[in-house]
């Protein structure tokens, strides 16, 4: 078991022709994930090194059986790319472009959470279930199958938490990249739900960073409904207020939203946090032993 | 991205937000002829900067001089607009090092009833834009938020289809705005709302928000601030953009495709991903060191991108030393190794170098630059990158 995607997962990438989402398409399908088809308005018929181009997602959907969807079109077009998903009945919709209007983003969400589809992005690396399917920009190999969930707003530091869960020999569930943005389709707490519920979950690791209240919201969410060893790490403890920290989500505005509010509420729900960076995965060993 | 109040309190008018009639100056006689113009009664002369809390502010060296003046003649605007113009202002947000005033803006005077507060922020609780206002107007609301929240009074709206007629009756009730003033409301807040998406804005604050003895309601001031991610669909706000404003370096940075805040330490960094970036920091900071920025080169690093990163580390005086660390995704550790010895090259490294690879194509990047003749002090991961950095700067 493992949480959103597996083995079975079909998916499709929008935007295929263009340079990113070529590059990660033969990538995530080099990596063992059931790369079904691609959708290029106007481009349909074509194929990229095998895969099928379509026109649109209604067309690959009933083509190919699609479930699944990673998004690289550029940023103007991207919640047109998420509403069109959607509406052809995809269930896993992760949406890797940065740079996306957030109030584009405040019409995609309302629709997206009444459709019942799963949203993870934008801005974000995508999601992986090691060893069965890979839909984003992660490298592969750094991931092992094992009994960690690890969820984060970050990508590169994912990686950091990966690659230290992997060489202490805990391996990975699900790794999913939430996003950078202020607004996302997925929130930790959506995860954690689903992590509680997924038998080969046996521990959580989320990846917080400042901005807006996220963690705090997932911290009581865990108190009050997680069972599993929730182990966390807040990213900006030494940022300067008002400064967006490269992430569009990451600034601390009007004294909110900073590292000590946030490793605050994780401790008070009984959450490890890892002091520094390199402490992720030794935060997981202790959020195990001390179940 | 930012603008001053008196390009926000144009697009406010083009927009049907009530302001008062104002013109900028550059020169103290400049602002008379404004002054003059304006009917020469009242006016308030502003210093026009990208922070707010300016009515309190001082002048540096200057503590008589506020940012924001009354003048009741032409020798007083004159004055106002000498003690203000190329001169550094200090407010609660600018920092100690305060702001240089290259412009004032000079707006008649009108006669104040009541100073509320209004604010427009998106509410990523709820995923929606908030409409928030206070009776406690003209003080800074991060204070009020924090001492007395009861006093905020907030209501969510659709993009797609504003603030309802009953959200300003609502809020009417509340604030104790009745009769003319709240016929003015009715138009006032949901032109407000529409301003806020229309020109895809992450903030839009009016503080103070006045009603005046007539029953008038006006903006008296116009803080905004535009979603960088959506300029692409307003061309025409690009031009209002004050590259004065902001610091150089950053500016030379986002140029090249970079993403770097200066910071006041001596440890540069360089780092890709915006969260490895901050945690970069953070453990240098836990290892006793002072980060000197927070630099993220993007996931897909290439070459000169590296190299003008180091080029922008090394121009900062105060960096004793460079930390980079990557952990190889897309971009590739044997491009990073391969930019390093390229900005060595043609930049020259002068501080101590730490770098500290992982991840994709690692083992042939730490070879390259093992092999090449770069003087660097490699790291095992990044509790020992922090460590070397901070013992090599001292």
């Amino acid at each position: 078991m493992s949480i959103l995607v597996d083995g079975n997962t079909k998916v499709i990438c929008q935007g295929i022709t263009g340079n990113a989402g070529t590059f990660h398409s033969l990538g995530c399908r080099e990596y063992g994930t059931q790369m079904v088809g691609g959708v290029t308005p106007g481009k349909g018929g074509q194929n990229v090194e095998g895969i099928p181009v379509f026109d649109t997602v209604e067309e690959a959907v009933d083509q190919t059986g699609a479930d699944a969807t990673m998004i690289f079109v550029p940023p103007p077009f991207t919640a047109d790319a998420i509403l069109e998903a959607v509406d052809a009945g995809i269930k896993v919709i992760a949406a890797i472009t940065e740079g996306v209007p957030v109030l584009d983003m405040v019409r995609v969400y309302e629709e997206v959470r009444a459709s019942g589809s799963v949203l993870i992005g934008p801005n974000c690396p995508g999601l992986i279930t090691p060893g069965e399917c890979k839909i984003g920009i992660m490298p592969g190999y750094i991931h092992n199958p094992g009994k960690v969930g690890v969820m984060s707003r970050s990508g590169t530091l994912t990686y950091e938490a990966v690659w230290q869960t992997s060489n202490l020999g805990l391996g990975q569930s699900t790794c999913v990249g939430l996003g950078g943005d202020p607004i996302v389709g997925t929130s930790f707490i959506d995860l954690l739900a689903r992590y509680q519920e997924d038998p080969q979950t046996e521990a959580i690791l989320m990846i917080g960073e400042i901005g807006g209240s996220a963690e705090e919201e997932a911290a009581a969410f865990a108190k009050a409904n997680v069972t599993k060893p929730v182990a966390a790490f807040i990213a900006g403890r030494t940022a300067p207020p008002g400064k967006r920290m490269g992430h569009a989500g990451a600034i601390i505005s009007g004294g909110k939203g900073t590292a000590e509010e946030k490793v605050a509420a994780l401790e008070d729900a009984g959450i490890v946090v890892a002091p520094t960076p390199a402490d992720m995965g030794d935060a997981v060993v202790k959020a195990i032993a001390k179940k | 991205m930012k603008i001053h109040e008196y390009q926000g309190k144009e697009l406010f008018r083009q927009a049907g937000v009530p302001v008062l009639e104002g013109i900028v100056a550059t020169t103290p006689e400049d602002a008379v002829t404004a002054y003059e113009k304006l009917g020469g009664v009242i006016a308030v002369v502003k210093s026009q900067i990208h922070a707010g809390g300016r009515g309190k502010g001082t002048v540096l060296d200057n503590p008589d001089q506020k940012g924001v003046v009354v003048c009741k003649s032409a020798d007083e605007v004159h004055a106002a607009a000498a003690g203000l113009l190329g001169k550094t202002l200090v407010t609660i947000q600018t920092g100690p090092e305060g702001k240089t005033v290259n412009k004032v803006f000079v707006e008649a005077g009108c006669d104040i009833a009541r100073e509320l507060y209004l604010g427009i922020v998106l509410d990523r609780a709820s995923s929606q834009p908030v409409l928030m206002a206070s009776t406690e107007g003209g003080v800074e609301i991060e204070k009020v938020a924090e001492e007395t929240p009861e006093l905020i009074f907030k209501e969510h709206f659709d993009p797609a289809i504003g603030l309802e007629g009953f959200q300003v009756r609502k809020l009417c009730k509340k604030l104790g705005i009745t009769g003319t003033a709240a016929k003015a409301a009715a138009r006032f807040m949901p032109a407000i709302c529409r301003f806020f998406v229309d020109y895809d804005c992450s903030l839009t604050e009016i503080n103070p928000l006045v009603i005046t003895g007539d029953d008038q309601m006006i903006a008296l001031d116009a803080k905004i601030t535009f979603d960088g991610n959506a300029l692409f669909r307003h061309k025409n706000l690009l031009e209002l953009r004050d590259l004065s404003e902001e610091e150089p370096s950053e500016v030379r940075a986002s140029e090249s495709g970079l993403s770097y805040v200066k910071l006041e330490g001596n440890i540069g960094c360089l780092v890709n991903g915006a969260g490895l970036a901050m945690s970069t920091m953070d453990i240098i900071k836990y290892h006793g060191g002072q980060p000197a920025n927070f630099l993220d080169v993007g996931g897909g690093a290439n070459a000169a991108q590296v190299t003008e990163a180091f080029r922008i580390l090394l121009s900062d005086p105060n960096c004793k030393g460079v930390l980079v660390n990557i952990f190889g995704g897309i971009a590739r550790c044997t491009t990073i190794a391969a930019a390093l010895i390229e900005a060595s090259q043609t930049v020259g490294f002068t501080v101590p170098l730490v770098v500290r690879l992982e991840g994709t194509e690692v083992e042939e990047g730490r070879k390259m630059l093992a092999d090449s003749d770069v003087d660097i002090i490699s790291a095992t991961d990044i509790t020992d990158a922090a460590k070397k950095i901070v013992a090599a700067v001292g």
